[in-house]
């Protein structure tokens, strides 16, 4: 996650990348702790900050660097971009660019997958900023109610854009959730094995049919909310407390619990592989302007001309 | 033959379509005893878990249903007020709408939204008596008002097999309509078909929904004098632009008839599309609610704002008057 956003940074300044993205440099622990504790038929669903879940949940590293790239190789044909990025077919229902708005959603498909008899789980990503949305906290009240098989995961990570979660938030985030008799936790959101271990009571509980459960994982976020800050660098933290921030690294918890040479292995691993998705990323053909309507309709409906 | 209600032709197609198909669900407020009749007998005939009651909270169950709907369910919500669809806009807009496209075609939401009685109901004054197809057609979505039982029974059960996003106004001013029908000839009805009610050789009347019946009246007052064809596009997107056009090539001339509101209305778009690609022998024009209407309660004013057959009459004597000879 951190060497692939790395490099779309790279590629978002070199040009490739129309638009920018949402970097999760530093929160990387949260996905890859809860996406660690769900079965491969498990859903998720994300947010428009939504790589490292992408990443975590399995999608291919070079489809995922075409989409962001906007290519037709891309996991969602370069319809869909780094806010929306969706592979169906592993369990990823889209990551979502309106705050908040994909909690119901997530409800919805685990309302339906224990309707048709499965014990799937779905775990629905939000942050901090989302847990002032209304349709959060209606959600949270439907879920208790009917125990729907679904994990909250706040990701806390001090900001929403730049607006601190003190100055936004009343009250706390777990409180929130046990209002509604949803069990809460608040974990260290930049330890990747105490995010497993806690997603992993919650997905169990989830499977007993006992309902949902809310876990803020409090973590920091290192870069800009988005690439546009690179250049527009509005002030709401100073360098000090960034860097403060960044100085508690979930790679380097993580890293230390590695063999030194298994990592130096991993880590060759994955310089090889994110090597092939930039090369595919950008061989990778644009979609032809004349589709731009495609799929829009599920019947292939077409839409009459406008800009003629 | 049998008489059918509009609101029973509702209440038929949804249980039709749960009988058929068991990913059918029905969501929504005080379903279970249908306060709005919509619902009678659903939840008895197909049980709780498949007619669910939702707290106050539109959001949310439409959002749940998009999540349902693209996990294998056909879930059809009913809003008992139009002003709701304001609230749920986000969810069926901005969400269910745009995942087809956002996904590459990797997903679809196929979610029907009903509002049984939108529009003008008599003394429900601001909040709760607008018609806002236009803003579905405007954004996309599937979006269809229709005028009589069989076609109600036609259209909800295409839209409930439909694999998009559909949103189903039922106006107030038919939900009190009945019609004769064989119930075995009741079928699903295609969207983007139009229907012409009464076939005219001088002015092309374009009603929607309820005002269908309207312009019916309105043409036989004026059989004397004036041919009205009274055209029904039932769908307003996808919109019977080719039926359309076939009319307007009998009689050159157009009046539309659409309870919304003016600026940036349905009928709006149907004359613009008429004035650029089809035969007009005359200026057309549009009867409409006025520019940014919200309905008053008192009686008279609530009428006031709603097209009325006098305005619909004056039009169809002026456009027939106006313009060169055919």
């Amino acid at each position: 996650m951190r060497r692939f956003e790395e490099r779309a940074i790279e590629l978002v300044h070199a040009g490739h990348i129309f638009g920018g993205i949402h970097p999760y440099i530093g929160q990387e622990a949260v996905a890859a702790g809860t996406c660690a504790a769900l079965r491969a038929d498990d859903l998720i669903t994300s947010t428009h900050r939504g790589h490292g879940h992408v990443l975590a949940k399995g999608a291919d590293p070079a489809r995922m660097m075409a989409e962001i790239a906007g290519r037709s190789t891309g996991l969602n044909a370069g319809r869909g971009g780094s806010m929306h990025a969706a592979d169906f077919g592993i369990g990823i229902l889209g990551a979502n660019a309106i705050v908040g708005a994909a909690a119901p959603i997530a409800t919805g498909a685990a309302w339906a997958a224990r309707c048709a008899g499965s014990d799937r789980v779905v775990v629905t990503y939000f942050g901090d900023g989302a847990v002032s949305q209304g349709v959060v906290l209606e959600t949270f009240n439907m879920a208790a109610l009917w125990r729907a098989p679904v994990v909250f995961v706040c990701e806390n990570n001090g900001f929403a854009t730049t607006t601190r979660t003190a100055d936004a938030v009343a009250g706390s985030i777990t409180g929130r959730a046990e209002a509604f008799g949803i069990p809460a936790e608040r974990v260290d959101g930049r330890d990747a094995e105490e995010v497993f271990a806690a997603t992993s009571r919650a997905v169990a509980r989830a499977r007993r049919e006992e309902g949902p459960t809310l876990l803020e994982c409090v973590t920091y976020r290192f870069d800009a909310h988005h690439t546009w800050e690179h250049a527009a660098r509005p002030r709401y933290r100073t360098a000090e407390e960034v860097q403060l921030g960044s100085s508690i690294d979930p790679l380097d918890i993580q890293g230390a619990r590695i063999d030194p040479d298994l990592r130096a292995r991993i880590d060759a691993d994955i310089e090889a592989l994110l090597e092939e998705a930039v090369r595919f990323a950008l061989e990778s053909p644009h979609p032809d302007p004349a589709t731009a309507l495609d799929h829009l309709y599920a019947d292939g409906t077409t839409a009459r001309a406008g800009a003629i | 033959m049998t008489i059918l209600s509009y609101l029973k032709a509702l209440n038929r197609a949804i249980s039709d379509e749960m009988a058929r198909d068991e990913a059918v669900c029905v969501f929504g407020e005080d379903v279970r005893v249908a306060v709005t009749n919509v619902t009678a007998g659903l939840v008895k005939r197909f049980g709780d878990g498949r007619v669910l009651d939702m707290p106050i909270s539109e959001q949310a169950f439409t959002g749940i249903a998009t999540g349902a709907a693209m996990a294998g369910r056909r879930p059809v919500i009913e809003y008992q007020i139009p002003a709701l669809l304001f609230i749920a806009f986000e969810q069926i807009v901005n969400q269910a709408h745009k995942f087809s496209l956002m996904t590459g075609g990797q997903t679809h939401v196929p979610v029907t939204y009903l509002i049984p009685s939108s529009g003008s109901r008599d003394g429900w004054a601001g909040q709760h008596s607008d018609h806002p197809y236009s803003l579905f057609a405007h954004v996309g979505v599937k979006t269809v008002v229709p005028a009589t039982p069989a076609d109600a029974y036609g259209l909800l059960v295409t839209a409930i097999r439909d694999d998009d996003p559909v949103v189903v106004f039922a106006p107030a001013g038919a939900m009190g309509r009945r019609q004769d029908v064989d119930l075995a000839q009741l079928a699903p009805v295609p969207l983007g078909l139009g229907r012409i009610h009464r076939p005219g050789t001088d002015v092309t009347v374009v009603a929607v929904g309820h005002l269908v019946h309207t312009a019916l009246e309105v043409a036989e007052e004026l059989a004397d004098t004036i041919d009205v064809e009274v055209f029904d596009p039932r769908s307003l997107h996808p919109f019977d632009w080719q039926g359309l056009a076939e009319s307007l090539e009998r009689t050159g001339r157009l009046v539309v008839i659409d309870d919304s509101n003016r600026s940036c209305g349905i009928g709006g778009e149907i004359l613009a599309t008429a004035a650029e690609q089809m035969r007009l022998v005359a200026p057309p024009k549009r009867i409409t609610r006025p520019d940014g209407a919200v309905l008053p309660f008192a009686e008279g004013l609530d009428r006031a704002l709603q097209p009325s057959r006098e305005q619909l009459r004056h039009a169809i004597q002026a456009v027939a008057k106006t313009g060169s000879a055919r």
